[in-house]
């Protein structure tokens, strides 16, 4: 099965889910869950299978609108491999946290998940632009749905906030690729998408800049980093468990994906000019978030503002630009995937059993539901960045990398790890310590489903702490190539 | 070789951790005390036979390679243990003593609930500390330094429904926290410069490219000494530790004794030659050691509850092992760092089971008269102060000795180091045996149950001899890694006799003050002209106070106030704005033929009129 293979096989999937409801109303989630896991089963075996000479897992290429210039590029090296293979996995953790939560339009929803799943598979290893951006667009408009049907209380507000932020970003991105695509045309002569060809482009010196930053501020809203950040908060905290889970696990990766595979391979020297403002936003996104987490009584919504603190650390990584920090950015992409995934199935579970997320309304809960409590502590404290926990080694490695490029801005970022600790102990504190709140007796602790997929994330986070190295391995080779970083 | 058995030394507490994690509280009491006793117990007996075949092939360094943990952009950190003089000395106080308490807490423990959970704290405490002591790597060692921390968290907000308890816990993590952020960015430094965070190289390395006295030496240096001060409870972030006493007694024990506060000193001595490359950063090392000695050894005369005396005096012990690295009384620290982790143990345990059998009464005043009901804890208490006030012949007074000497010969105002040392010393005494008098004679103000078992008597006087005798010994591995090649006993004068008169002195005041009584000692403490220093110590001369409106207040007042997050409203705004232009336009929109019928004349009005003059 090739990639194209395999996004065609989630679209349909999802197609599969939306009809099979009418056979039975639990159908469908059955359906979402074996093609999930057949997708992660396929990738492990792309996996195993290994790299070609040229470091691709897979290359799937044919011209799709030739007159344009347009074709269907679809590779996966290391880096892209990663993103996939933790795309499927947080897809299967999406499914099963959102087992017994969703009950109206259990087929429509399934669909969604699967096709926004598509379009980030897609996203991953497109490398044709114009394909990129279709993709793109097809991960975001199921995600608006997600969030406007099966969303909480507020969800029409918050689906409109993200949707506008996305789309007016994502019109930027495509005017930048329009503008360097007939860029390229003008000197090269040839109108082209096709990534490589792009990369070689010869573009106007007094325009790059601007260029670049019309992908740059694209990536960075999906990322977030401050000051685009705003949108996310509302989008999680009314966004079903599932959504937040995708949301946070893998929609986020694109943002920071963009910046590594196209913002300074294309271009090199407006990024590298660009380097500290965008290091700065990325400190400022770890201390700023952190903060903002600490501010909140909303668990759900704590998680989120320490989503944007731990993507800072992408951001000041990738703008670092050297190997440690590059690779740092990149398992600390890998690592809070499992992470924030975790802590939202949490906040789902909780929301699901006390019908709501206020964390005044917790209190005491390890006394209820002490598997929930010791879930929730390793979780909180991979949070904070536990050294033998993968959270610690993308920091470490971010931080170690930038401290090399810039002072100040490094040691700002390490005062956010003391932030993190502040916010992510003072969630463990609210809801699962101190007195018991007698309006939570009866509260169901966590099920073998729900367990489960928690340890098998537990494990991976540990597995990713202790021994990291075949991670590092698969993106070394990438991280090497990038341009101005080889070593 | 036996030496290899070495990997079991921090394996095993981490196996017994793992099993009471995976049974999750289904096992029984005894069960649970067996697996963590005896996992700490065979680790302790596995660091027995490695040490006796390390030092029987003449105390070689010896590494032993367990798995390369990353290898990305030449930073190459294994996990690698790495046994030399100075972690042999640390392993086994940390296993040996670690074990008594973990035996003696069997027994306290038992009629709390979460026994299970205590342990699996425990015993992953003792990991932690293992590890940070056997890293060959400064990353291995931060591994084992921030697993410290968060144990101390667990194990501090242990009866978590007591939110104070948690505050309590929290207040430790974050302090330490903040030391160990300094630590994170020396480590950062250093790698930048050398390389390499490999311990052995980086010192090799710092030795070979930096002249004495280098800029960059003292910067790397002073921000290791800062992650010392977090974790060992110094000045300016000693201010968790006496709030750590929320936690149940055994772990006291275990972070005062065993673990934890120790990992400053250990720190600083491992990179010592950082520290003599840099003179100035060793003189910051000594300076924060006689600073937190003094302060610390007032505030424990004047507080009343048992284990906060206890907690005030490990902080000026401490100081005293700071004050040693830092005028260069390398082995003594050492050396006082053991025959302490003996003594304080001891005292820990002891009050343990005087505040047990006083249903957990902890303020001294309510106790009294308890020499002849609680004799084992009597004179364990009895042994351990005296160990604690370095009273000639006990354990204590080798070390401390040894320390004030050595400050008296230090170059850059030795005389000012000792006499602020002894004035603690002195203090010290005095503040033991108030506890003492106060405690076991007098008047029985509660009566006692004691309900102590074998395994937690037989503890204590375990303890009390080690206490005793433990400074007999001396260090003798120690000699081939601290720079001053062991302990020396080459003072002479009547320095030596002062200084050993110095506690001596004390327990005679002492004893006239609270044992015949010449004094209302805390009578004249609350009289009017001095009740605002006594309040001034007994806060622990105001940093809680000075952090909680500089830091604390601020941060929590402006998260409040930020809580809707101020730059969502340039977005609200714009949507605002948006909003409200459209109620604009959609005024115009009546639904009124005659209304649209005169707008779209005067609308071609208005355009006739344009192309007419334009």
């Amino acid at each position: 099965m090739s990639i194209f293979h395999a996004i065609l096989f989630l679209l349909a999937g999802g197609g599969v889910a939306w009809l099979a409801e009418r056979v039975h109303v639990n159908a469908s989630r059955w359906v979402s869950l074996i093609v999930l896991i057949a997708g992660s089963i396929w990738i492990c075996m792309v996996w195993l299978a290994g790299a070609d000479a040229a470091g691709n897992y897979g290359l799937v290429e044919f011209p799709w609108i030739p007159r344009f210039g347009i074709d269907v590029i679809l590779a996966m090296d290391g880096l892209s491999l990663l993103m996939v293979a933790l795309t499927l996995l947080l897809g299967v953790v999406a499914v099963v946290s959102s087992w017994s939560e969703i009950d109206q339009r259990r087929g429509f929803f399934q669909a969604n998940l699967l096709w926004t799943l598509a379009g980030v598979v897609g996203v991953f290893t497109a490398l044709d632009l114009f394909l990129f951006f279709v993709f793109w667009e097809v991960m975001l408009v199921p995600m608006y749905f997600l969030i406007a049907i099966w969303g909480h209380e507020n969800r029409g507000y918050a689906a409109m906030k993200f949707f506008l932020f996305t789309q007016i970003s994502g019109l930027l991105l495509l005017l930048a690729i329009l503008t360097l695509v007939f860029l390229n045309y003008q000197s090269s002569g040839e109108i082209t998408f096709a990534y490589h060809k792009l990369l070689e482009a010869q573009l106007p010196e007094h325009l790059t800049g601007y260029l670049m930053l019309g992908f740059f501020i694209a990536f960075v809203v999906k990322l977030p980093s401050i000051p685009f950040h705003t949108w996310l908060p509302d989008a999680h905290t009314q966004a079903p468990t599932a959504g937040s889970v995708i949301l946070a696990g893998i929609l986020l990766k694109t943002g920071a994906y963009g910046l590594i595979r196209f913002v300074v391979p294309l271009f090199p020297d407006a990024a590298m000019d660009f380097r500290w403002p965008a290091m700065l936003l990325g400190a400022g996104s770890v201390i700023y978030g952190g903060y903002m987490a600490y501010s909140q009584s909303d668990f759900k919504r704590l998680v989120a503002y320490s989503s944007i603190s731990h993507m800072g650390f992408v951001l000041l990584g990738v703008f670092a630009w050297n190997v440690l920090a590059l690779q740092g950015a990149i398992v600390q992409m890998v690592a809070h995937g499992f992470s924030s995934a975790a802590l939202f199935m949490l906040a789902g579970a909780l929301q699901q059993r006390l019908h709501t997320r206020e964390m005044d309304r917790f209190g005491g809960l390890w006394q209820r539901a002490p598997r929930m409590g010791v879930i929730a502590l390793f979780f909180v404290v991979a949070s904070l960045g536990m050294p033998g926990l993968g959270t610690f080694v993308g920091e470490f490695l971010v931080l170690m990398g930038s401290f090399q490029v810039d002072v100040p801005l490094t040691v700002a970022a390490a005062i956010g790890i003391i932030v993190a600790a502040v916010y992510s102990l003072s969630l463990m504190q609210r809801s699962f310590q101190g007195g018991v709140n007698p309006d939570t007796e009866n509260m169901a602790d966590f099920g073998a489903r729900e367990m489960s997929v928690m340890v098998l994330m537990a494990i991976a986070l540990i597995g990713l702490g202790v021994f990291p190295q075949p991670i590092l391995d698969i993106s070394a080779v990438v991280v090497n190539g990038l341009p101005g970083v080889g070593s | 070789m036996s030496m290899e058995l070495l990997w079991l030394v921090p394996t095993l507490p981490l196996v017994g951790f793992l099993i009471l994690l995976l049974t999750g509280g289904r096992l029984p009491n005894n069960i649970v005390a067996l697996v963590a006793c005896g996992c700490v117990g065979g680790s302790a007996l596995a660091a027995l036979i490695a040490g006796l075949a390390f030092l029987e092939q003449g105390s070689e360094p010896y590494s032993l390679l367990m798995w390369q943990w990353m290898d990305v952009g030449g930073f190459t950190p294994a996990f690698k243990l790495y046994l030399d003089g100075l972690a042999l000395v640390m392993i086994g106080v940390i296993t040996g003593v670690g074990f008594l308490i973990h035996l003696y807490a069997s027994g306290y423990m038992n009629s709390e609930s979460g026994y299970s959970r205590f342990f699996a704290y425990m015993n992953l405490f003792v990991f932690a500390m293992l590890m940070l002591v056997l890293g060959d790597n400064l990353l291995v060692l931060f591994l084992g330094w921030e697993g410290v921390g968060l144990c101390s968290y667990l194990l501090i907000g242990f009866f978590h429904d007591d939110p104070e308890n948690g505050y309590a816990a929290r207040k430790a993590f974050v302090v330490t926290r903040v030391g160990d952020t300094a630590m994170a960015l020396g480590l950062f430094l250093l790698f930048r410069e050398l390389g390499s965070l490999e311990i052995q190289t980086v010192l090799s390395e710092a030795n070979r490219m930096w002249p004495d006295g280098s800029v960059l030496c003292t910067g790397i240096a002073l921000l290791l000494l800062g992650g010392a001060v977090g974790k060992s409870a110094q000045v300016p972030l000693q201010t968790w530790l006496p709030d750590a006493m929320a936690g149940p007694t055994p772990v006291s024990a275990l972070i005062h004794a065993a673990t934890m506060v120790t990992a400053g000193v250990y720190l600083i001595a491992r990179m010592h030659d950082l520290y003599l490359l840099s003179p100035s950063a060793q003189f910051a090392v000594a300076v924060v050691g006689v600073v937190t000695l003094f302060i610390s050894s007032f505030t424990a005369l004047v507080q009343t509850d048992i284990k906060r005396i206890l907690a005030y005096s490990t902080m000026s012990q401490i100081g005293y092992m700071f004050m040693a690295l830092g005028v260069g009384a390398w082995s003594a620290a050492i050396f006082h760092l053991m025959t302490h982790a003996f003594f304080k143990a001891l005292l820990f345990l002891a009050a343990g089971s005087v505040i047990l059998a006083l249903h957990h009464e902890q303020n001294i005043f309510k106790m009294g008269g308890l020499a002849k009901k609680l004799p084992v804890p009597f004179w364990s208490m009895l042994i351990g102060t005296a160990a604690l006030a370095a009273l000639p012949l006990t354990s204590g007074f080798y070390s401390k000795d040894a320390i004030l000497l050595t400050a008296w010969d230090y170059s850059h105002g030795g005389m000012w180091f000792w006499l602020f040392a002894a004035i603690a010393a002195f203090l010290t005494t005095l503040y033991s045996a108030r506890l003492m008098f106060i405690v076991f004679f007098g008047e029985s103000k509660t009566e006692p149950h004691d309900e102590s078992k074998i395994n937690m008597w037989g503890v204590l006087v375990i303890l009390a001899v080690l206490s005793l005798i433990g400074g007999w010994f001396g260090l003798a591995p120690l000699a081939a890694v601290m720079p001053d090649g062991g302990l020396e006993a080459a003072h002479s004068g009547l320095i030596v006799w002062v200084t050993a008169a110095v506690p001596i002195l004390g327990v005679l005041v002492g004893y006239a003050l609270f044992g015949r009584k010449q004094v209302d000692f805390q009578a004249w403490l609350e009289s009017k002209a001095i009740d605002p220093l006594r309040r001034f110590w007994f806060g622990g001369w105001g940093f809680d106070a000075l952090y909680d409106v500089v830091l604390v207040k601020p941060f929590i007042r402006l998260a409040e106030i930020n809580k809707n997050d101020v730059v969502d409203l340039l977005y609200r705004g714009i949507a605002g704005l948006a909003r409200s232009l459209h109620g604009v336009l959609s005024i115009t929109q009546t639904g009124k033929l005659r209304w649209y019928a005169a707008n779209m004349g005067a609308g071609l009005l208005v355009v006739l009129a344009l192309a007419l003059y334009i």
